[in-house]
């Protein structure tokens, strides 16, 4: 018997039988197109979600003044100014596992150029600040150290803020805006980040030297926060336990006491909704996994069924002269030519669904090749093996059990 | 005498049925020269299809010899007797077994795809020159369901006739048709016989046995008479001199 032959062989019985084949085909693309798109919807949220996290800086650590505020009970206003300069110095020198740090203080007020007024907040923080929320400046240059220590009055601006103080254009560096009463420079316009996943416009910002807006705006000597990179991602944890023991050490507290001050991370953010994205994702792998089993089980029946039914046929082929081998060649390829045209036709099915729901529903999808392959791999399998194992029973029987076959 | 194309020794063929044993063939010896139309007779039950899917190796017997053409088939594997079936035996079943939805065609190639010898080409040309030889020569493309139950007969009688083979194993060819159907079948293996062919044809109607070379009964898988016919009737006679159908 020849290959030419066998194939001959399977494509006839097909092409006979477009009805039962394309059935059999259904099963294997309806489970591959579900999976992909299942898998798609809930890769794609946990991705965005992960991008908005991701956007708000690089491995943050925020430090803030006062108690773990999470029990809600209300603290002595005193309690909000335990950070001062010197624990923002030590973080700074001593800190092992961060890469950048920044105090942070602000104050809201009105910001006036000429008849333009417009109200923002102003950001009192060092140039490292930049790297730990990934900012740039786009056009002047940053403030520098020099500016810090001689507290200057030079700001850094936004789109947004550039856009509402100077509506007919112009270059807005080297302009003097005044910020409540007080004239800052303009020495840099930052890059513009747009607005962020929950709907902020992230290009609404000033910022200026820190000691600034402590002596010159607030008058006070301590912080309202400081923000520190770490290292990498996985750092986070160690950079905490470093931060916190420099901060109990210069706070002079107690074994006993309770920090008086709190650290948030972006890693703690991001680990919580990644754990609810991950519920989603599950939930939707459940479906997906239940489409695949209904279309396993679907192709298993029609695969199993049509072999049934095809028992006669295979007396007969047996009866003119068809080993068994013959018989079970041209079931595998039978099954195999029906299964990866469905898995194919599948994929294909999947991605533009997956499409249809980016663009019509506007939801984020994500395509892994992995859930592809994997799909496809599960599908194409279930469908040859169902094919074939029950051919290699009908094969087996003697040709007048198999042509007599009810 | 002409050569023995089938040589049955003492075949027996037991069914295990539950706890009992059906003896369905208790030792049957018979010889089947080249060129005979040979018409196995017996009542139902009698073990007539046992036998003839015994020659057919379809089936293998529970003991006894049997050479097909001069080769012992007892003592072959699964694959070589397909093989046999393949190269020796032109089968044709009371109920057609034709592919479903295939053309007369491929209906009657199917017998030489598993004939790796023979190409593509040469395949379709058997094909035809055996379905213009049953008188289908203008229903070549027509597709099984598309086909009265003659017609599919002949189909099938075309596709045991493709491979050339030593003997044409017929079992109640004519069981499913109308008797004018059957008789136009009969003339079929007339003409096969005419033309040499060796036949065995399995029937329970005792009047087809008048049109035959040879006539073997059987009765409780034993042979009860086994006759040579000196006067063969001519079925298209017979034919000739049925009532005219009112219809068609
Ligand atoms: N596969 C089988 N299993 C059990 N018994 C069988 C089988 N085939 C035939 N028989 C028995 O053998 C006997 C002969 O059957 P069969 O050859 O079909 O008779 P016929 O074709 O003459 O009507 C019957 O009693 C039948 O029941
Ligand atoms: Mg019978």
């Amino acid at each position: 018997m020849n290959g030419t032959n066998l194939f001959k062989i399977a494509l006839r019985a097909l092409s006979n039988n477009k009805m039962r084949a394309f059935l059999t085909m259904l099963g294997i693309i309806i489970g591959v197109a579900s999976v992909i798109t299942m898998l798609a919807i809930g890769q794609g949220s946990k991705k965005s979600i992960q991008a908005q996290i991701a956007e708000m800086g690089s491995n943050m650590i925020m430090i803030h003044p006062g108690a773990d505020m999470r029990g809600g009970v209300r603290q002595d206003p005193s309690a909000m100014q335990t950070l001062k300069l010197e624990d923002f110095y030590n973080i700074r020198d001593e800190g092992k596992y961060i890469s950048a740090v920044s105090p942070s203080v602000n104050s809201s007020g009105q910001l006036i150029y000429g008849a333009n007024n417009a109200p923002s907040t102003i950001y009192g923080v060092s140039q490292d600040y930049l790297t730990i929320r990934q900012l740039s400046v786009e056009d002047g240059e940053m403030f520098t150290d020099q500016d810090i220590q001689t507290s200057a009055k030079v700001c850094i601006v936004g789109k947004t803020v550039v856009d509402n103080l100077f509506p007919n254009g112009g270059d807005p560096i080297g302009k003097v805006i005044r910020f409540n009463s007080i004239p800052f420079r303009i020495i840099g316009v930052l890059k513009s980040k747009g607005y962020n996943s929950m709907g902020m416009d992230q290009d609404d910002v000033i910022l200026a030297p820190y000691t600034t807006i402590m002596k010159r705006i607030l008058a006070v000597t301590y912080l309202q926060g400081i923000n520190c990179s770490a290292i990498t991602e996985d750092m986070t944890d160690q950079a905490i336990e470093d931060i916190t023991s420099i901060l109990r050490r210069n706070h002079k507290l107690k074994e006993d006491a309770t920090d008086d001050f709190t650290i948030r991370s972006q890693q703690e953010l991001s680990s919580m909704m990644n754990s609810t994205t991950d519920l989603m994702t599950i939930l939707l792998a459940c479906i997906a996994g239940i489409s695949l089993v209904v279309g396993g089980i679907g192709i298993m029946n029609i695969m199993y069924v049509s072999v049934t039914e095809r028992t006669r046929e295979i007396g007969l082929r047996m009866s003119v002269g068809a080993r068994s081998i013959d018989i079970l060649s041209q079931f595998l390829i039978e099954a195999i030519l029906i299964s990866v045209t469905g898995g194919i036709i599948g994929v294909i099915i999947g991605v533009g669904a997956s499409f249809i729901v980016k663009y019509v529903a506007h939801w984020p999808i994500f395509i892994q090749s992995w859930s592809v392959m994997l799909s496809f791999v599960v599908c194409t399998v279930t469908g040859i093996f169902f094919g074939w194992y029950p051919a290699k029973k009908a094969a087996a029987l003697d040709p007048i059990e198999a042509i007599r076959y009810e | 005498m002409s050569k023995a194309i089938i040589e049955l020794k003492n075949i027996k063929r037991n069914f295990k049925v539950g706890d009992e044993i059906v003896h369905a063939l208790r030792g049957v010896s018979f010889t089947i020269h080249e060129g005979e139309f040979v018409t196995i007779m017996g009542t139902s039950g009698s073990g007539k299809s046992t036998l003839l899917n015994l020659l057919g190796c379809l089936d293998t017997p529970t003991s006894g010899e049997y050479f097909l053409d001069g080769v012992s088939v007892r003592t072959m594997g699964k694959n070589e007797r397909a093989r046999l079936r393949n190269h020796k035996i032109g089968f044709v079943f009371q109920s057609y077994n034709l592919l479903a939805k295939t053309t007369a065609v491929e209906n009657v190639e199917l017998p030489l795809m598993y004939n790796a010898r023979i190409s593509a080409a040469e395949r379709k040309e058997h094909a035809i020159n055996a379905l213009i030889a049953v008188g289908l020569g203008d229903r070549l493309m027509h597709k099984s369901n598309q086909m009265s139950g003659g017609q599919m007969q002949r189909v099938a009688i075309a596709r045991a006739l493709v491979n050339d083979p030593a003997v044409i194993l017929a079992d109640e060819a004519t069981g499913n048709l109308d008797t004018r159907t059957s008789f136009e079948i009969l003339v079929l293996f007339q003409k096969l016989h005419a033309e040499g062919r060796t036949i065995i044809f399995v029937t329970h109607n005792p009047e087809i046995a008048q049109y035959s070379s040879r006539n073997i009964v059987l009765r409780d898988g034993q042979i009860k008479e086994d006759k040579v016919n000196e006067n063969i009737l001519s079925a298209a006679e017979a034919l000739a001199a049925l009532p005219v159908p009112i219809e068609d």
